[in-house]
């Protein structure tokens, strides 16, 4: 309710992240909507095959949505489908599994409800539409939006300077350059803030996870296959270690 | 906050599905102004059901022996196995009289954001079910949304290069629901309509 005693309505577009059942047939959808960020609202109904609102509410679906403000959750009134790309990921198992991945790291990633996200929301929709047009190794898109979503929640990884005292790589390269990488370090460490237990990297490896960041798909596309799985390890583990292995999707990825 | 076995009778129910703190005590309050004859006959029913209803060994729906009604019944057709989320789907199913043949219950949907992947659910035994060479199709009746869908998917890139027939039921089935919430008539239909699915 408004102060005015009016229900507050508003509107929002957004991608359903995930949904829960509520009830009998009602479902709980949470969506990182473009101005307003991470929402949970009620949606009446969506559950019984009838209902033609169900398939605009299912994860990955990028929804124009009308809401009011409930007194604990909001609810929404209308749904109408800007793009649907669930559909298109459900019939292809590989990218499901890494669509899933994509879903549950924005929505740990915001973990304040309402609270404007607005870099993320876009990162996502670039990476849902990156993933849907296939014009990229779905390993590549996923690994892309986890490194940028990490630098947009502030933890980007150290990859051109150490990120313990900030030598770069050509102060560095005398004493054995930026070779290790620690995920509790930061990133890449010079030789002397090297951590216990951090990971050598090979060079390909780095300058895939930069070209990554940038949004360099030249060098990613032609990156070769071992310097991809070695990125896709060291992300994977970098996320988890920043969202304390909160992305249970993370397992489920099968790559191509 | 309640005392002692109030407090904990408003915690087991509010374990159930769909039932939220509201409504676990509103559930609680009713139970202790009913009838105790009334409220004696539902817990001795509830210990009933955990001691008689197991699942079947062969598809894994609800049944009061090792197999299910269905698995013991052979005037089943044993060629066509319907593959389904939960038990509920069945009954579902078997209320429109169309299909004659056996089911398997997966025991969910794939929904890895939820932890749930294939080793999850029981996607091995249906593999075991195949193996004898009886089976000549399978029908993904899993729920027409998103998880429904991706399992299905799964379940056919799995089987397919087996060279069994595996299909899906038709659509009308508005993608978003759930199998159970189908009316008779439509979910009939989208047996009757069964189509090939390609991967
Ligand atoms: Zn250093
Ligand atoms: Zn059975």
């Amino acid at each position: 309710m408004g102060e005015n005693g009016l229900v507050a309505i508003y509107r929002d577009d957004g991608i359903v992240l995930r949904t829960h059942k509520l009830g009998e047939a009602d479902r709980i959808v949470t969506v990182l909507a473009r101005k307003s960020g991470r929402i949970r609202a009620v949606a009446k109904g969506v559950r019984r095959t009838k209902s033609r609102f169900g398939a605009r509410l299912e994860p990955f679906t990028h929804v124009d949505l009308l809401l009011y403000t409930g007194r604990s959750l909001d609810v929404i009134t209308q749904a109408e489908t800007l793009r649907p790309y669930g559909e298109q990921l459900a019939a292809d198992y590989p990218r499901y599994t890494t669509g899933t991945a994509m879903l549950e790291t924005a929505e740990k990633l915001t973990p304040v409800e309402k609270e404007p996200a607005m870099r993320q929301f876009l990162l996502l929709v670039g990476g849902l539409r990156a993933l849907g047009e296939g014009g990229h190794d779905p390993r590549l898109v996923l690994d892309a939006f986890l490194l940028r979503s990490l630098a947009v929640a502030g933890y980007a990884p150290a990859l051109e300077e150490c990120a313990v005292c900030g030598t770069t790589a050509l102060q560095a390269a005398p004493s054995g350059g930026l070779r290790a990488f620690g995920l509790a370090s930061g990133g890449l460490t010079c030789q002397n803030c090297r951590a216990p237990g951090s990971a050598t990297p090979a060079l390909g490896t780095v300058a895939l996870m930069v070209a990554l960041l940038r949004g360099d798909w030249d060098h990613a596309d032609a990156s070769e296959r071992r310097h991809q799985v070695e990125c896709s390890g060291l992300t994977a583990a970098y996320l988890q270690w920043h969202l304390e292995h909160s992305i249970r999707s993370l397992k489920h990825v099968e790559h191509a | 906050m309640y005392e002692g076995v109030v407090q904990d009778l408003i915690d087991e129910l509010g374990q159930l599905p769909g039932v939220g703190p509201k409504g676990a005590q509103r559930i609680a309050f009713y139970l202790l102004s009913a009838d105790p004859i009334d409220v004696k006959r539902l817990a001795a029913v509830l210990v009933e059901v955990t001691e008689r209803v197991k699942f079947c060994r062969v598809c894994f729906n609800v049944a009061e022996d090792d197999e299910c009604r269905i698995c013991k019944d052979v005037r089943r057709d044993p060629s066509v196995i319907c593959v389904v989320e939960e038990p509920k789907d069945v009954a579902a199913i078997e209320k429109i009289r169309e299909f004659r043949g056996r089911y398997h219950v997966l025991g969910g949907a794939i929904s890895p954001i939820d932890g749930v992947g294939p080793d999850d659910l029981r996607i091995r035994e249906l593999m075991t079910r195949l193996a004898d060479g009886a089976v000549t199709e399978i029908i993904l009746a899993t729920d027409p949304n998103l998880e429904g869908e991706a399992t299905a998917t799964y379940l056919a890139r799995l089987i397919k290069p087996i060279g069994l027939r595996v299909t899906r039921p038709a659509s009308g089935l508005p993608v978003g629901g759930e199998l159970e919430y189908a009316d008779e008539v439509t979910l009939g239909r989208a047996f009757e309509g069964r189509r090939l699915v390609d991967v």
